[in-house]
């Protein structure tokens, strides 16, 4: 009789993911935020294709018109077409967001990683400059770099990133910290191996996924500055459709048209509902718990 | 315990340090300056110079530093640029309304989002938890502008209940703004709530499930005396300082709901500052916001000293 280990075979990346968006997608709140991300998603890529009328076509004679069968959600005070810029209106949001936080993810991981290792004096002076940033709010540091810089995507991108990327040292660190005293970094040290094999082969699977589900959650909160800033004239310049903008265009003549600030209202918050949707169900697959933490 | 709290006030200092220290710099190192913008296309030659001798930009930066600091330790900001008035008149009023505002919203918000919490936690997964935490997640989620844009459209246009904008000087007194700020306490409140509540509600499940609380459940203990006596001072604890961070983040949101209701605090003083580009003023409000939430979390990590002895003697010994 012969002994056999059945040894189970190293999963692949793809598996793993198809795993994860299936545990997603077993719960209600997670399935119904994977839907209407990936509708959002599509919709973004594929409605310059299908969009009925100009998006920045002006027609006096058509201002506030009512909803109708030509014009599915009414037209704003320029006469343009509500529907259309609804559908686009996402793209300009998605895409800097997107973006902005996988900059954020990168330049918050690492740095982060790096403090957890290297601990002592250049921890502490990292973490008190990260905590000053901290208490600067979000929205006064935003406006000061895009008024003195411009709101063009090239400059929102990169301060985007940047800003959201601070909170993510945070829990980069702390990760990491939580990983640097187990036995294994101790005897990959014993082993000879260098600091980068340390950080590329031992921590990084172990912090990969509080990294990555914290950058799922600055998602959400990017795109709520963004189109804060958007709303305050700091964001998109016009006549770019951009959800924020038109919710703000819009708001003083909401008295006589509702339907062009709920088009995009609507818009929007389903959009971030279903980021945040799909970032917590991201959490919970990957077996994190974020519900005792403050949005910082 | 003096000491820890000495350390604490220290730390805190030396942040408000380090945000100065980030906002002069930012403004130095950010292409354009005060004299640039303020004169936009005929800044150069003599005006230009004039105008940077009249500031005092011509000195070099770290002497500009060193005395505006010192003014701002002295409670002296300096002059803004655009009217040329001192920024301490125009920040007075503007932190008065901001703080009535403030304080209505956190008076109103607190005992609610403790009840919502308690409540959510104790019918967990019940139908009430379902329907506040539906809500909740909601009004979480959904930026500020937007769910004030929402109440304005329903309760002010089509109810017409209340006015949609606040419509008072800047220099009203307290008596003449409450009435006109229901809606916006409303607004920021909500959100607010929201987040406190969440915060409440995970606390308690979390002390409903220590080995103290099935112990008083085993021993026969009233469930509404094991609620008052064991859970909730328990609970309440780690939560202040969650919900100190929280109410800190929201300063951002603030900003957006002032400028939704056309509220004249600080928060539309900031963006009428950077539409102006009135960086003394921009830096002031940086280091006021900074210190407020420095000072937040500052009385929240006493709170929690003081509330926890155990948390007391631990530090002390360390």
């Amino acid at each position: 009789m012969t002994l056999v280990i059945k040894q189970e075979k190293p999963k692949s990346t793809f598996s793993k993911i198809v795993e994860i968006i299936s545990t997603m997608a077993s719960r209600p709140s997670g399935l119904i935020g994977l839907i209407i991300l990936v509708f959002h998603v599509t919709l973004a890529i594929t409605s310059p294709l299908y969009a009925p009328h100009d998006y920045k076509a002006i027609d006096p004679s058509l201002m506030l018109q009512a909803p109708s069968s030509e014009y599915w959600f009414g037209t704003d005070s320029l006469g343009r077409d509500v529907f259309t810029r609804t559908i686009l209106g996402g793209r300009t949001a998605l895409t800097v967001t997107f973006f902005g936080s996988l900059i954020a993810l990168l330049w918050g991981g690492a740095l982060g990683i790096f403090c957890g290792l290297v601990g002592g004096k250049i921890d502490d002076v990292v973490m008190r400059i990260i905590d000053a940033f901290l208490s600067i709010p979000w929205i006064l540091a935003m406006l000061l770099i895009v008024s003195l810089l411009g709101t063009s995507t090239i400059v929102l991108i990169p301060a985007l990133g940047f800003f959201y990327g601070k909170g993510i040292v945070r829990v980069a660190r702390a990760a990491t910290h939580d990983v640097i005293a187990k036995d294994f970094i101790v005897s990959a040290r014993a082993r000879g191996h260098g600091n980068f094999s340390i950080i590329w082969n031992e921590i990084l699977p172990n912090v990969r996924d509080a990294i990555m589900v914290e950058g799922a959650m600055r998602w959400s909160w990017m795109l709520l500055g963004f189109s804060s800033l958007s709303f305050l004239g700091f964001g998109v310049s016009p006549p770019t459709p951009d959800w924020g903008l038109m919710i703000s265009n819009a708001r003083g003549l909401m008295s006589f048209a509702y339907w062009a600030v709920l088009a995009p209202i609507f818009g929007l918050s389903s959009l971030i509902i279903g980021i945040n949707l799909t970032a917590d169900a991201f959490a919970k697959a990957l077996g994190i718990d974020r519900s005792t933490k403050a949005p910082v | 315990m003096l000491i820890l709290v000495l350390k604490r006030i220290l730390l805190g200092l030396i942040t408000l340090f380090i945000v100065s220290l980030i906002t002069f710099v930012g403004v130095e190192v950010l292409p354009g300056d005060a004299c640039t913008t303020y004169l936009e296309r005929e800044a150069y030659g003599a005006a230009l110079e004039a105008c940077y001798n009249r500031l005092g930009l011509d000195i070099p930066a770290y002497e500009r530093y060193v005395s505006w600091a010192i003014g701002v330790i002295q409670g002296d900001f300096g002059y803004s640029l655009s009217g040329e008035m001192k920024i301490n008149d125009v920040l007075g009023p503007r932190v008065k309304n901001s703080l009535v505002l403030a304080s209505a919203s956190i008076l109103i918000g607190i005992p609610i989002a403790l009840l919502l919490g308690i409540i959510t936690a104790l019918w967990r997964d019940k139908m009430p938890d379902i329907i506040i935490s539906t809500f909740t997640i909601f009004s979480m989620t959904i930026p500020e502008f937007i769910s004030a844009t929402l109440l304005i459209l329903i309760v002010a246009i089509w109810l017409e209940w209340l006015p949609g904008i606040v419509i008072v000087p800047t220099g009203a007194s307290v008596s003449e703004l409450l009435p006109n700020i229901i809606l916006p306490v409303i607004a920021i409140s909500m959100i607010m709530t929201a987040h406190m509540a969440r915060m409440v509600r995970s606390s308690v499940i979390q002390v409903m499930a220590s080995d103290y609380v099935q112990m008083a459940i085993l021993k026969g203990v009233p469930y509404w005396k094991m609620v008052f006596k064991h859970v909730l001072p328990n609970a309440l604890l780690p939560a202040i300082n969650v919900v100190a961070l929280t109410i800190a983040w929201l300063l951002g949101g603030v900003v957006v709901t002032e400028v939704v209701f056309n509220y004249p605090g600080l928060g539309r003083l900031v963006i009428e500052s950077i539409s102006n580009r009135d960086l003394p003023v921009v830096q002031a409000l940086a280091i006021i916001l900074a210190s407020i939430y420095v000072i937040i979390n500052l009385i929240a990590d006493l709170l929690t000293l003081m509330l926890n002895p155990r948390l007391k003697s631990l530090q002390i010994k360390k």
